[in-house]
């Protein structure tokens, strides 16, 4: 593999030089920081990949929190829950969950998990812990944006929550917020004041992933350090670069669609209102079609589950290729097949809405392009397959967690098959079927693969290691929790159970399926219970793990060649230069199963082969 | 509560911490023993993988046994066949599927655990391979696309045909009502801006089409014929489902969405099906519409066409003839609208 020249000469000296500069002062630098330089405005991506870590894992439980409420409400909709009316107030007066809270709480869960959690938390974390440091750059294009990023996501996660706090309740219209419904106050309280905050909130949300992408997009293309080809950057890197071009690409849509909801809710306009009588009278708004509404929204809202998982993805292929000791099975393959998901998903929005009266030709277009996915996706499954195979695995918890997400996206990729085929989707749209495919496929995988990062890089971000026996507990009564939840859910959904009801015991019907749903809560208070394990363990341990060593998993990726204590610029002298692919993994005649990026072929003649030069 | 509550959380923390502790001082003692160690978990886990599959699998297909029955009977229309037979060919290709890699996944895992005598096989690339699994589920997804493609253009078709039985369905927050066509099979003309306490479907007494059209809170409809839903919603989105009849299509305010489908089995036969003596079929709203949102229904019978057309006779005309309504200024829109 060729470096190009003209890339490594164009940074290596300034880089040099940077270093330098930083190696003499760095020391005195660091005695200068206060409390709040370091820890609150900081500009070190390290730093601000922990700040989007905790935050994600303080949103993450509390959406958790949500959805064991509502789970207990649907398994035991008779039961009175004393505690409901400590923690929710006049929600949950009596022990009765509020029908209309209900829905708040069905929408702010899915708003955190997708938006908070799993996109901020995700990209936000480890693009940001990760990109500097495996590409051997002193720290991202740019710091400040880098903070500002993060503080507009701070910001709008406090709008987001005020929400919760607010006489009328938050918006309670589905996370996808679709009007007139989220338009009409008249229609749903939440649509009053909570709807407002969500979309304040989400512009926040969109200009901090939008700084961030643009950032991660130029440290990628700009500050890899001398030989850090494109075609030797980790996995990891490839996917945060292609979900950050998707973010860049599609949340400005949403932005759009958001403020035009704005429009049509304050300023009279009806962009997506028309022909509405409500509350006893007709509505001045004409000509709008709430269709446009939802064309816009899933523009963003199919490259968000790519966003949300691409990342998962990478960290996955990282951390199995590591702990099985062995390459990566087709890495431009795995490149390839993520290059093409990511166009794919920008021409299947439609299958959102095969039964929303979208012209049915249309619907055929997205069933042809939707179906396409999997093939990519099939690549990707059988190569990490196939990295697994005569693999020297050790087990650690971040690759139980990344076999887990390979599970959990092969199971919800097949059913997405189901979903994607428009004339078996008239029956299941909307329904159980739906919740339980993409918790699968979008939610587990992606939470696995944010938890196998997490315990990998944990030493990186903190100087010390989790406990891994507790990492064992975690996994397992995780994966047992979320096949336990998910897996029933199925059965709902071909039962013609539809989503987002607040009990299925209105009328007959339904009434035998509530041993599926006693089996679905009780998983999921497993699956939740299991997640104080891991919070613990990760409080626990950044205050009293065992010591870190430099590079504790015996990793080839640049990232361990910094010293474990964190300092600006991330490497004392000058950066590392990089010689070889990230994936030398138990090549054979090397004198050790790993050989760093860093090594050079002249260093190791004994496992050399005839095309490495 | 709060109390119980509390101390839980407590004790839960406190175990944990000695837990830990426990373990941290072990691995202190054991000192160098950390490589036994992960060599021990290496076993325990790589075990855990296999069992996991074994089990889970077990696990899955008991539920299937237990699940299975409690889901939709029979598809009770002509399309409703054709989707459930294009839904076990899906089954099966899904199924292989899933077998192969979670078994060739957890497999490997299990036979796979590290061993320091032993180096990992370095393979990292094989172009035949990656054609095989790139053009195999290419094939497979091919046939797929192309059968359900074909029966999603039999069934939208069908609504775009504009044969059969004329039936409107109206939703607003939060029921359905049912406006039959009568003998002209023609809907009259309707506008949000006639909507008044006497004409909740804001339907235009002057057109000639609407003398004929009556309401009804009930879904009836003759077994063996080919009913066209015309659907309307007057303030948000809400979707009519009809999942015995494998049905489903949103209700737009501002438009006027379509689905045909011909019933193949009545109430009393699915009665006699299912074994359920009380069986009903149910119009559902299946779009988070509001607060009520789970509790919009309508009850659907299916019955004989003599019984239906008996039952027709029954029903009330949708507006007392003599009653008379000025004309509203979009009048040219409204009648549009109902088309």
């Amino acid at each position: 593999m060729e470096v190009n020249p003209n890339n490594s000469m164009a940074h290596g000296a300034p880089a040099d030089e940077h270093a330098h500069g930083h190696s003499h002062d760095h020391h005195d630098h660091d005695h200068d920081d206060n409390f709040w330089s370091k820890y609150i405005f900081s500009t070190d991506h390290k730093m601000i990949a922990k700040q989007y870590l905790n935050v994600a894992i303080f949103m993450g439980f509390l959406a958790m929190f949500m959805s064991l409420i509502f789970r207990m409400q649907l398994a035991w909709p008779d039961a009175k829950l004393p505690f409901l009316s400590d923690v929710i107030g006049k929600w949950g007066k009596d022990g009765k969950l509020d029908p209309g809270f209900y829905l708040a709480l069905v929408t702010i869960h899915g708003t955190i998990m997708v938006f908070f959690v799993l996109t901020a938390g995700l990209s936000g974390t480890f693009s940001n812990l990760l990109i500097p440091l495996q590409l051997g750059a002193r720290d991202m294009a740019s710091g400040f944006l880098n903070a500002l990023s993060f503080w507009f996501f701070a910001l709008s996660s406090v709008i987001m929550l005020s929400s919760l706090v607010i006489e009328s309740g938050p918006a309670s219209c589905g996370w996808t917020i679709y009007p007139p419904l989220s338009a009409l106050p008249q229609a749903i309280p939440g649509s009053g004041l909570g709807m407002t905050l969500w979309l304040v909130s989400m512009v926040f949300f969109i200009a901090s992933s939008l700084l961030g992408s643009i950032n991660y997009i130029a440290t990628i293309i700009n500050l890899r350090t001398k030989g850090m080809a494109m075609t030797r950057m980790p996995l990891t890197i490839w996917a945060f670069f292609i979900t950050a071009i998707l973010g860049v690409l599609s949340f400005p849509v949403l932005l759009a669609a958001a403020l035009l909801l704005v429009f049509d809710r304050s300023f009279g306009t009806s962009f997506y209102l028309s022909d509405i009588f409500i509350d006893g009278a007709p509505l001045d708004h004409a000509g709008g079609s709430p269709i446009l509404f939802q064309h816009l929204f899933w523009f963003l809202g199919h490259p968000e589950v790519y966003i949300v998982l691409l990342p998962a993805l990478g960290l996955a292929s990282e951390v199995i290729s590591v702990n099985s000791r062995k390459p990566i099975f087709g890495y431009k393959a795995m490149i390839g097949s993520m290059l093409v998901i990511a166009f794919l998903s920008f021409v299947v929005w439609g299958h959102h809405m095969f039964i929303t009266g979208m012209n049915p030709f249309l619907g055929s277009v997205f069933v042809f392009t939707t179906l396409l996915v999997a093939i990519p996706s099939a690549v990707k499954v059988f190569n990490y397959i196939t990295t697994l195979w005569r693999g020297n695995i050790q087990f650690t918890p971040q690759i139980l967690f990344a076999i887990g997400l390979v599970s959990t996206f092969i199971t919800g990729g097949l059913t997405g098959i189901i979903l994607g085929d428009s004339a078996l989707d008239i029956n299941i749209h909307d329904t159980y079927f739906v919740v339980a495919h993409f918790h699968i496929v979008m939610g587990s995988s992606a939470i696995f693969g944010m938890f196998a990062g997490v315990y990998h890089w944990f030493p990186k971000m903190y100087g010390r290691m989790m406990n891994k026996k507790l990492g064992y507990i975690h996994f397992w009564l995780t994966i047992i929790g979320l096949y336990g939840t998910f897996f029933p859910m199925h059965f709902l959904g071909l039962a013609g159970v539809p989503r987002r009801y607040y009990a299925n015991t209105a009328y007959a019907g339904f009434e035998n399926l509530i041993n599926i749903n006693h089996v679905v809560s009780i998983f999921a208070i497993i699956g939740g219970l299991a997640q104080f394990i891991f919070l613990f363990n990760f409080y626990y341990s950044i205050k009293n793990g065992k010591k870190s060593s430099q590079n504790p998993w015996k990793s080839n990726t640049l990232e361990w060649t910094a010293p474990v204590e964190h300092i600006h610029g991330n490497w004392p002298g000058a950066i590392p230069e990089v010689h070889r692919w990230p994936y030398d993994y138990g090549k054979p005649g090397a004198k050790e199963d790993f050989i760093c990026q860093t090594v050079p072929y002249s260093e190791t003649p004994e496992s050399n082969t005839p095309h490495d030069h | 509560m709060n109390i119980l509550l509390i101390l839980a959380v407590v004790f839960g923390t406190l175990v944990l911490v000695r837990l830990a502790n426990v373990a941290a001082l072990a691995s202190k003692l054991s000192g160098e023993n950390e490589e036994a160690e992960q060599e021990s978990a290496n076993r325990w886990n790589s075990i855990g993988m296999i069992s996991f599959l074994i089990i889970g699998l077990i696990v899955m297909i008991y539920m299937m046994t237990q699940y299975l029955p409690l889901t939709l009977p029979k598809a009770a229309s002509e399309h409703g066949e054709a989707i459930d037979g294009l839904m076990k060919i899906n089954w099966i290709v899904l199924f292989v599927t899933f077998f192969i890699t979670q078994i060739l996944l957890f497999t490997f895992a299990f036979k796979y655990r590290y061993n320091k005598n032993r180096r990992s096989f370095y393979f990292h690339d094989n172009n035949k391979l990656e054609a095989i699994w790139t053009i195999i589920p290419t094939i497979i997804l091919a046939a797929l696309i192309t059968t359900g493609m074909k029966e999603w253009n039999d069934i939208t078709n069908k609504s775009a045909s504009m044969k059969g039985i004329v039936v409107q369905i109206y939703a607003k927050q939060f029921d359905f009502t049912v406006r039959y066509a009568g003998k002209d099979n023609k809907l009259g003309g309707s506008f949000f801006r006639r909507i008044t306490d006497t004409n909740p479907l804001g339907v235009d007494s002057s057109d000639a089409a609407t003398a004929d059209d009556m309401v009804a809170k009930e879904l009836v409809l003759p077994k063996g014929a080919e009913v066209q839903l015309m659907i309307n919603s007057r303030d948000v989105i809400h979707s009519v489902y009809l999942p015995h009849f494998r049905v489903q299509m949103n209700a737009v305010p501002g438009m006027t969405t379509r689905f045909a489908f011909k019933p193949t089995i009545t109430t009393a036969e699915m009665q006699k099906e299912t074994g359920n003596p009380k069986f009903q079929y149910v119009m559902l709203c299946n779009k988070i519409c509001g607060v009520a949102h789970y509790n919009m229904q309508m009850t659907v019978r299916i019955v004989e066409p003599a019984e239906y057309e008996e039952w027709l006779k029954t029903q009330s005309a949708v507006f007392p003839v003599e009653q008379a309504v000025a004309p509203a200024p979009a009048d040219s829109a409204a009648t549009s609208m109902a088309k």
